[in-house]
């Protein structure tokens, strides 16, 4: 392996653009679950998102359009788990499972049209830094627009939930839906928008991918990249810096790994292809250590079904 | 009055079961491994059974059937309802399609790149794709600036293994400075893995990208980066139209619409199929021009000599890793060795996962 300190930036670069859609998917599932909601259909939001934006770039030949319809077609599957777990009041768990079942089906219907269609260059930025600059050029420039939005999501997350009342307000209503509800806060209403943000930024992830990440439509192309999502989302103790922590982890575990097999070191690769879960866990398992700081992210009222008595 | 509900339930289920035994008209049933959407492997598969289907015979199919305990369940469903003759199409549903053949004696069985004929009613089928692999390799020694190629392999089996050789001995001949660099993905589909797998060997300096998995990721990649690829198991060059070299073509449809009109007229006999180059089961796609006439004459020489066994992708002298011969000069490894390769040939760096 080349050793050289622009090796080690393009190396920064891809590992960084890998941990994208975790870090779009898992921020907006966190809001979602920090308001009491547990909508286990990331992976179906996702791929719906995928889709949509692909679908609305071929269609429309319009990058812009590609991107905002697939935040809004993650909003409008989203609508339908709101629906039925706010509304109708049926159990998360087993309504979020259909949505992600519902999803990869949905999409794989719609995208049989397109199959096949090579995608189309998206814009990246700073491109001449990138080459001017060792090092830190290919970590810092030559990048899509998302992934810088991705990076500064969760700091702006992080800020939104500690020092905005609004962020307060969704705390509480996971915390405890009944004491907010006294208060007069909506819950409903609450958990709806978290809902719906959540499911815009899980199709925004989804767009990432079919039109950024592997320019195409593929069936199945979220991988299971929403069940990690998930996982980070708990394992990171609903703290979305930590958040931020597991996806690079993951993400630079999974392309490093892909980078020692090719240099040929001589350690199993069976062991080599599950190190990227193995260390993601044991990581965030221990930075978040602290069971009082736990106590007081946990949203309390994780996946209970609240209606208000009248 | 209950008694008399039930026996007319009853009698019911019987003339239901009659009449669905009576309408048996022959039926074929395809199992495979990813959707029918990937534009590589179970594309070229649905392809063959379109064909099938524009014979007038009907058919079934069931997409993206993980390997193992879930495939037999999907077989065994596809017996069930009357299917007379099912194609399993990837190499993991070997001990499951042998398992339910044994129950199912009346319904015929083939299985896809496997070796497994445990029962007389399961034949096996696969395509020298290694012949293809020769060309590859002949072109990417050609080819490559850096010397270093980059292989994208799917798990550690005989086909895959022989693919790795013969594109690494077909390169060697050409460039004896060549290395072939391998990540393992352990799926045959995944876009993301695929398509990171690529980055990774072109970061480590390969300038031609090949892989033994289903996607167009990795061509697409290639492109991006400007780098030489090749397609694998359909025409992927739409999706890399500067970069891609050829792309190796499965055509399974002769072979599915002949063995499924034996099947229909009673002449379906067990056998172990390998068709090549010759018989038309690999084809290559139009060669880029990108790599100058002369290599294209070559390499147009090269496939006509394959296929008319004037050359075989595997001649001797053939040594492992550690340097013991495989096969001595002048001979060419016979089809059993071929079958159960489990080794690298020189020249190949790393290890084969166990």
């Amino acid at each position: 392996m080349s050793f050289d300190l622009n090796f080690i930036g393009i190396l920064i670069g891809a590992i960084m653009a890998s941990s994208v859609p975790l870090i779009l998917a898992a921020s907006g599932e966190l809001i979602t679950e920090r308001s009491g909601v547990l909508n286990l259909g990331v992976e179906g939001m996702m791929i719906i998102g995928a889709i949509s934006g692909f679908a609305l770039m071929v269609v429309t030949d319009n990058l812009f359009f590609a991107v905002v319809g697939s935040m809004l077609s993650g909003l409008i599957i989203s609508l339908i788990f709101g629906l039925l777990t706010q509304s109708l009041l049926t159990n998360h768990v087993a309504t979020g499972l259909a949505l992600t079942i519902f999803g990869i089906g949905m999409s794989a219907m719609i995208g049989k049209n397109f199959v096949g269609i090579p995608g189309k260059e998206f814009p990246l930025l700073f491109v001449n830094l990138k080459e001017s600059i060792p090092f830190l050029g290919p970590v810092l420039f030559g990048h899509s627009i998302i992934l810088y939005f991705a990076f500064g999501l969760p700091f702006l997350t992080n800020y939104f939930l500690k020092k905005t009342k609004t962020g307060l307000i969704i705390r509480a209503v996971g915390d405890s839906p009944t004491s907010a509800s006294n208060q007069g806060i909506n819950v409903t209403l609450v958990r709806y928008s978290c809902i719906l943000y959540g499911g815009a930024m899980c199709g925004l992830a989804g767009a990432y991918l079919s039109l950024i990440y592997t320019p195409q439509w593929i069936e199945n192309m979220t991988g299971g990249r929403g069940w990690i999502a998930l996982a980070l989302v708990v394992f990171a103790t609903w703290s979305p810096i930590k958040v931020l922590i597991g996806a690079l982890i993951f993400g630079g575990i999974t392309i490093l790994q892909l980078h020692m097999q090719a240099v040929g070191l001589r350690i199993p690769v069976q062991l080599l292809s599950a190190l990227p879960y193995i260390m993601t866990i044991i990581v965030l398992v221990v930075i978040s250590r602290d069971s009082r700081k736990i106590k007081l992210n946990t949203p309390t009222s994780l996946g209970q079904i609240f209606y208000k008595e009248k | 009055m209950y008694k008399l509900f039930l026996r007319s339930l009853i009698s019911v289920f019987f003339l239901l079961g009659f009449s669905l035994n009576a309408n048996a008209e022959f039926k074929v049933g395809f199992v495979y491994v990813g959707p029918t959407g990937d534009h590589g492997w179970t594309y070229q598969h649905h392809e063959g059974r379109n064909a099938v289907e524009a014979l007038g015979i009907k058919t079934t199919y069931v997409e993206s059937v993980p390997e193992g305990a879930d495939a037999e369940r999907v077989i065994r469903q596809l017996a069930q309802s009357g299917h007379d003759l099912i194609f399993t199409t990837s190499f993991g549903y070997m001990d499951p399609t042998n398992k339910v053949a044994k129950d199912f004696p009346n319904v015929k069985f083939e299985h896809a790149t496997g070796y497994k004929r445990e029962h007389s009613n399961v034949s096996t089928y696969s395509a020298r794709f290694y012949e293809g692999r020769t060309l590859l390799g002949h072109m990417a020694g050609k080819m490559t600036k850096t010397n270093t190629i980059g292989y994208i392999a799917s798990f550690p089996i005989p086909e895959v293994i022989r693919g790795i050789n013969a594109m690494t001995l077909a390169a060697q001949k050409v460039n004896p400075d060549i290395k072939t660099k391998i990540v393992w993905v352990f799926t045959w589909y995944d876009p993301g893995k695929e398509s990171e797998a690529a980055q990774a060997l072109i970061d480590q300096g390969a300038d031609i990208i090949m892989q033994h998995t289903d996607s167009t990721a990795p061509v697409q990649v290639a492109e991006k980066a400007g780098v030489w690829s090749f397609g694998q198991a359909s025409d992927m060059q739409r999706f890399a139209p500067k970069s891609i070299l050829t792309s190796i073509i499965d055509d399974w449809a002769p072979y599915y619409v002949e063995r499924s009109i034996a099947a229909r007229d009673g002449t379906w006999k067990q056998q172990d199929t390998w068709h090549g180059l010759k018989e038309g089961m690999v084809a290559m796609a139009p060669y880029n021009s990108a790599m100058g006439s002369d290599l294209v004459k070559e390499v147009e020489q090269l496939q006509k000599d394959l296929a008319s066994g004037k050359v075989h992708s595997f001649t001797g002298p053939i040594y492992d890793q550690k340097g013991n011969i495989l096969v001595a000069e002048g001979a060419v490894a016979d089809d059993g060795m071929l079958a159960g390769m489990n080794v690298y040939v020189k020249g190949v760096e790393g290890d084969i996962p166990q």
